[in-house]
C-alpha cells in the first residue's frame, strides 16, 4: 500500500522553530503513533505530511515519490480530524463520496466502496442521515468511513479520539485497531494520550519540543527508555526520578516506575509516610513521603489497605532501576 | 431560574422599556403610513388621528401613481440596492476568507486598512468621486451608484464578517482541500453557508443606508431615468407648496420593499446578532 519517508524536516513559524529536523521511515503496513505534550509540534509534523502546511525545509516522501510540493488531495493520503470535520450540509453517503467524485471516479465505484466501508463501521442506517443528526461516536466512525473509501497509501489520524466520552473512546480505539489489522493499511496517528499510544502502536515516535525523543515499539519504550522525558512520558502514573546524590550514587538521576517498587510494614529499603492512597479497585497508588528518596509513587496491583499516616517501608527492584547522567541519557 | 431573575416587577419593568422603545421607534412611521391614507385638510387639522370615511382620501397614491414615473424609480431603487448588496457580500466575503484563512505578510495591517473606511465617512470624497465619475463618463447611471455603494459597504463587511468566518472549523477546510475541493468551492460551499447568519446582518445593514440614501443619487444619477425612490419623492416637495399627500405616500411606499426584504433575513439576522454574544 504505501511508505513514507520524512527526511530533515524543518518548520517554523516566523522566529519560532516548530520542527527542529525530523528524520522518519514508515515501512508499507506499519501502524506508527506520534505521541508528545502539546506544543511538540506533533500535529504540525502531520499536517506537513498531508500537505496542509508547508515544510520550511526537508522532504516527505510517500511509496518513494517525492510528494513535497503535491496538494494534499494527490499524496494519495486520507485524514480523519479530532473534530469530525463533516460536511454539514451533505448526508452520510455523500460526505463519503466526495472525494471520490472530485477524484472522477465512475459512480458504480463509489457506490460499491460506500456500501464496502459502511459495512464495515455498521453504518448502513445512518447513509442518509446529515451530521447534525448523528452522535459524536457515529459522526467519527462517518469520518473513518470517508478516509476508507478513498483507499489511500497512507491513513492519517490527528487525535480522532480526543472528542469522544471515556466509555466511546475505547470502543472507537478497538475498531480503528481492527480496522489496522484487517486493512493492513499504513497508518499515522498523532495523540497526546499515551494510552492510546501504546495499544495502538507498532511503533511510537516521541516527540519533544520539535525533535525526536525515541523511536520503538511500545514494550521497547517501556522497557529501554532512552533518556529522562521518554522514561517520565510513557507509562502511568510516572515513573519516580530521584536525584542521584540523595541515595549515594554517582550518576544525576535515578528513576524507577511505580510498579517496579515493593512495599512491606516491617523492612525495606526506604521508610516513609503514607500521604495519600487511591484505591482503584484492580490498583492501589500510594504517595509514600520516604525520608530517603523523597516523595514517590507506589503502584501495587489489587486492594492494599493501608492510609494517610501509615508507615511503610518500600524497596526498588534493582533490575528495573534506570539510571540517567547530566544530559537526561540512560546510562549503562 | 433564579428568583430575581423572574419576579414580576422585574419583568413588567423590562417589558415597560421595551414598549416605550418599541412606540418611539414606530411612532413617525406611523404617522407617515397613517396620514398618507389622509386628505391634505385631515393632515394638518389633527395629524394624529387614524382616517375616518370622510378623512379617508387616496389622493396622494393617485398622484404618486400619475405623477412622474414612480415604477421605474422603484425599479432603479432595487436594481442599485439588489446590485450593491450583492458586490458588498461578495467581495466582503472573499476579503474576509482571505483575511482569516491565509497567513501573508501584512495581513493584520491589511485588516486594518480595509477597516478604516467605517470610520471616515464616505461622503468627505464627494467632489473627487464626482470627477471620477465625470472622467469615466459615469455620471447619470446607476452603475456608478452600485459602485459607490459597493465602497461604502465593504469595510463593515469585511470587518464583520472576517470575525465570523475565523471561528468556521480549520478542520472542515483542510478536510475539503484533502477531498480535492479547489479554494473556490471551500469558500462557496463550505464556508459561505456556516457564516450565513452573519452575512445576514451585514446584508441588512447594508442594504438600509443604501435604500434611504438621498446624497448620491442627488450628485450623481439625478436624471429623470435613473432616479430612486427617495429622489423621485422629492419632487413633490417643493421650495413654496408641498404636496405632503404624495411625499407621504412615495414615502409609505418605499418603506415595502425593505420590509419585505428585512423578514426575508430577520431569522438570520437574530441568529447573526446573538451568536457572538449567547453562545
Amino acid at each position: 500500500m504505501g511508505s513514507l519517508k520524512i527526511e530533515n524536516v524543518k518548520k517554523s513559524f516566523g522566529p519560532v522553530d516548530v520542527l527542529k529536523g525530523i528524520d522518519l521511515d514508515v515501512k508499507d503496513g506499519e501502524f506508527v503513533v506520534f505521541v508528545g505534550p502539546s506544543g511538540c509540534g506533533k500535529s504540525t509534523l502531520l499536517r506537513i505530511i498531508a500537505g496542509l502546511e508547508d515544510a520550511t525545509s526537508g522532504n516527505v516522501l510517500i511509496d518513494d515519490a517525492r510528494v513535497t510540493n503535491a496538494p494534499p488531495s494527490k499524496r494519495g493520503i486520507a485524514m480523519v480530524f479530532q473534530t469530525y470535520a463533516l460536511y454539514p450540509h451533505l448526508t452520510v453517503r455523500d460526505n463519503m463520496a466526495l472525494g471520490l467524485k472530485q477524484a472522477g471516479t465512475p459512480t458504480a465505484e463509489i457506490d460499491k466502496r460506500i456500501a464496502a466501508s459502511s459495512a464495515m463501521l455498521s453504518l448502513e442506517p445512518y447513509l442518509k442521515r446529515r451530521p447534525a443528526e448523528l452522535s459524536g461516536g457515529q459522526r467519527q466512525r462517518v469520518a473513518i468511513g470517508r478516509a476508507l473509501v478513498r483507499e489511500p497509501k497512507l491513513f492519517l489520524f490527528d487525535e480522532p479520539l480526543s472528542n469522544l466520552d471515556a466509555a466511546l473512546r475505547v470502543n472507537t480505539r478497538l475498531e480503528i485497531a481492527q480496522l489496522h489489522n484487517r486493512l493492513k493499511a499504513t497508518m499515522v496517528y498523532v495523540t497526546h494520550d499515551q494510552v492510546e499510544a501504546m495499544t495502538l502502536a507498532d511503533r511510537i515516535v516521541v516527540l519533544n519540543a520539535g525533535r525526536i525523543e525515541q523511536v520503538g515499539a511500545p514494550m521497547e519504550l517501556y522497557n529501554k527508555p532512552a533518556n529522562l522525558f521518554v522514561a517520565g512520558f510513557i507509562g502511568s502514573p510516572k515513573m519516580n526520578f530521584i536525584e542521584g546524590a540523595r541515595l549515594g550514587e554517582t550518576v544525576k538521576t535515578v528513576g524507577v516506575r511505580p510498579e517496579h517498587i515493593s512495599v512491606s510494614q516491617t523492612e525495606g529499603a526506604w521508610k516513609g509516610t503514607v500521604v495519600h492512597a487511591e484505591h482503584l479497585g484492580a490498583d492501589t497508588n500510594v504517595f509514600l513521603e520516604t525520608e530517603k528518596a523523597g516523595l514517590i509513587t507506589i503502584r501495587l496491583f489489587g486492594e492494599y489497605q493501608t492510609g494517610p499516616g501509615a508507615t511503610l517501608y518500600a524497596t526498588p527492584e534493582p533490575a528495573r532501576t534506570y539510571r540517567f547522567g547530566e544530559d537526561g541519557k540512560v546510562l549503562g | 431560574m433564579s428568583k430575581a431573575a423572574s419576579s414580576l416587577p422585574r419583568t413588567i419593568g423590562a417589558h415597560a422599556v421595551l414598549l416605550t422603545y418599541t412606540a418611539i421607534a414606530l411612532f413617525p412611521v406611523t404617522v407617515i403610513v397613517v396620514n398618507s391614507f389622509k386628505s391634505r385638510n385631515a393632515i394638518f387639522r389633527s395629524p394624529l388621528s387614524l382616517p375616518t370615511s370622510e378623512t379617508f382620501d387616496l389622493i396622494g397614491y393617485t398622484t404618486v401613481m400619475a405623477q412622474g414615473d414612480f415604477f421605474l424609480y422603484f425599479q432603479n431603487s432595487l436594481i442599485v440596492t439588489v446590485a450593491s448588496l450583492f458586490f458588498v457580500l461578495l467581495f466582503g466575503a472573499m476579503a474576509a476568507f482571505a483575511l482569516s484563512e491565509y497567513r501573508f505578510k501584512g495581513n493584520t495591517m491589511m485588516g486594518l486598512y480595509l477597516a478604516l473606511g467605517i470610520m471616515i465617512p464616505i461622503r468627505l470624497g464627494t467632489v473627487a468621486i464626482l470627477q471620477l465619475m465625470v472622467a469615466s463618463g459615469l455620471v447619470n447611471t446607476l452603475t456608478a451608484l452600485i459602485l459607490v455603494y459597493t465602497a461604502q459597504g465593504l469595510p463593515l463587511a469585511v470587518f464583520i464578517l472576517s470575525e465570523f468566518m475565523k471561528q468556521v472549523s480549520d478542520d472542515l477546510k483542510n478536510a475539503g482541500r484533502i477531498d480535492g475541493l479547489s479554494e473556490y468551492r471551500i469558500f462557496f460551499r463550505l464556508v459561505l453557508p456556516l457564516v450565513r447568519p452573519a452575512m445576514a446582518t451585514v446584508a441588512v445593514f447594508t442594504m438600509i443606508p443604501i435604500w434611504n440614501d438621498l446624497w448620491f443619487p442627488l450628485i450623481l444619477a439625478p436624471s429623470e431615468a435613473t432616479k430612486t425612490v427617495t429622489l423621485g419623492a422629492q419632487v413633490f416637495i417643493g421650495q413654496f407648496v408641498t404636496n405632503w399627500n404624495a411625499v407621504l405616500a412615495a414615502l409609505s411606499l418605499a418603506i415595502l420593499p425593505v420590509l419585505i426584504l428585512y423578514f426575508f433575513f430577520s431569522r438570520q439576522l437574530i441568529r447573526g446578532i446573538t451568536s457572538g454574544a449567547v453562545k
